[in-house]
């Protein structure tokens, strides 16, 4: 087993960014300190393909109560492989989001915008052996927040990935093509890097669109890749 | 060719029907949960628990906490199967927004030695509203005062700032906890590590 490449600070927001209000307390003030990368984050956990359930792809139908969700249903599809461009199987996503009126099923959410009783918004699937995943679901409305006057999130879909080690480990949220509100967001934003934050907007693919049923969207993501050398210890 | 990673985005306030949907009564199963260690795991059955504080010094209660770990005999158990034969995950995820107090909690074991010159202890990661990047530690017991002394990583840490990484042991009615807090911010900030 070798170990991971260090994360590339360049491709990601600083802890605190000044822009995206709530990072000017919860963000660590000092630097991290740098360690060798060893057994234990080279190891990660492995799920079993039974973690995941026939509906879990798909958050068109596992939340249903008495009809179909509302919305603009969508399928996204992506590959998952690391800085060297190696596919990662067999690695869970999960992903979380609001409905198409952009009001999410937390109980914490107080926007005023309706609730679907037959869209929850949460799910997961595993990569195949190719690293490619796919899920069904309701494009998410935008939604107002409390930021700054008139702050609104674009649509996103929140990820999940564990990778292949816990120092891959990544949170992130997927955006849409040509949506107005990406210029206007912190969170999208604070990744200083353009071009490193322009591969947190899927693409429309008229290839993965299914006729008469679901517009397409791909989204591949790459996480960190191995140092060459095997580890020392 | 090379790829450039995806960059991190905060997990904001609204994970908990998505990834930890049972421990918050949500109708929905969760993958990972604050159980680490089943009751039939080998080792020390322990429980880690603590709180999240903020630069004002306030409890953060949106915050979600994940650990990974070795078994008793400092093995990662990386295969699915194993977990389902020994009762030893070595994953657990824990959101603060359940408990009156905003703790999280892990009941498990406690980890062995992973290698030699190494002390046993948990590798963490720090995600709530408010970091757009997680951020990673770890947690060392303070009943291994000898270990620990001769641990590369946590000898690599300023000595006044060791403290931060360790947990106490507290002997509790229901069994052995190891407390400790995770500061974001101030004179008793966390020793994060850039893994």
């Amino acid at each position: 087993m070798s170990t991971f490449k260090p994360r590339d600070w360049g491709s990601h927001a600083p802890f605190i960014a000044p822009g995206y209000k709530s990072t000017l307390l919860r963000g660590p003030s000092r630097l991290p300190l740098a360690i060798k990368s060893g057994l234990t984050e080279g190891t990660g956990p492995r799920f079993a393909p039974a973690s995941v359930r026939k509906l879990d792809f798909d958050l068109t139908k596992n939340g249903v109560t008495n009809g179909e969700p509302l919305g603009e249903r969508i399928v996204v599809h992506g590959k998952v492989m690391d800085t060297d461009g190696r596919p990662q199987p067999n690695i869970l996503v999960e992903v979380w989001q609001a409905n198409a009126a952009g009001r999410y099923v937390h109980k914490v959410d107080q926007h005023n915008a309706p609730l679907d009783p037959n869209f929850r918004g949460s799910g997961r699937c595993m990569t195949d052996a190719d690293g490619n995943y796919m899920f069904y679901t309701i494009k998410p409305g935008a939604y107002p927040w409390g930021n700054h006057f008139n702050a609104w999130r674009p649509n996103h879909i929140h990820l999940s990935l564990f990778g292949p080690g816990f120092a891959t480990r990544l949170v992130t949220q997927m955006y849409f093509p040509g949506d107005p509100l990406l210029e206007l967001d912190p969170i999208f934003l604070e990744t200083q890097d353009p071009v490193a934050r322009e591969r947190l907007i899927s693409k429309f693919s008229i290839e993965k669109t299914e006729e008469g049923f679901a517009l397409g969207y791909q989204f591949d993501i790459v996480l960190r890749g191995r140092n060459a050398t095997p580890m020392e210890d | 060719m090379s790829y450039g990673e995806t960059p991190s985005q905060t997990v904001g306030p609204y994970f908990a029907y998505g990834l930890t949907a049972q421990q918050y009564g949500y109708d929905f199963t969760d993958v990972v949960d604050p159980v680490v260690a089943g009751p039939d795991a080998d080792g020390e059955h322990i429980r880690i628990t603590g709180q999240v504080f903020d630069g004002n010094n306030d409890p953060v209660n949106d915050a979600m906490i994940e650990i990974w770990q070795a078994d008793a005999n400092g093995t990662y158990a990386e295969n699915p199967v194993d977990v389902a034969s020994t009762g030893f995950r070595g994953l657990g995820r824990c959101g603060t927004g359940t408990d009156a107090q905003n703790r999280f909690y892990f009941d498990t074991v406690k980890p062995g030695v992973v290698a030699d010159g190494a002390a046993p202890f948990v590798n963490v990661i720090v995600f709530m509203r408010g970091m757009l990047v997680h951020a990673f530690t770890r947690f060392y017991f303070a009943d291994e005062a000898e270990l620990n002394a001769r641990d590369d990583i946590l000898q690599s840490v300023p000595a006044d700032r060791r403290d931060t990484l360790i947990a106490k042991r507290v002997e509790t009615r229901t069994g052995v906890e190891y407390r400790i807090d995770i500061h974001m911010q101030g004179d008793a900030e966390t020793v994060f590590f850039d893994v």
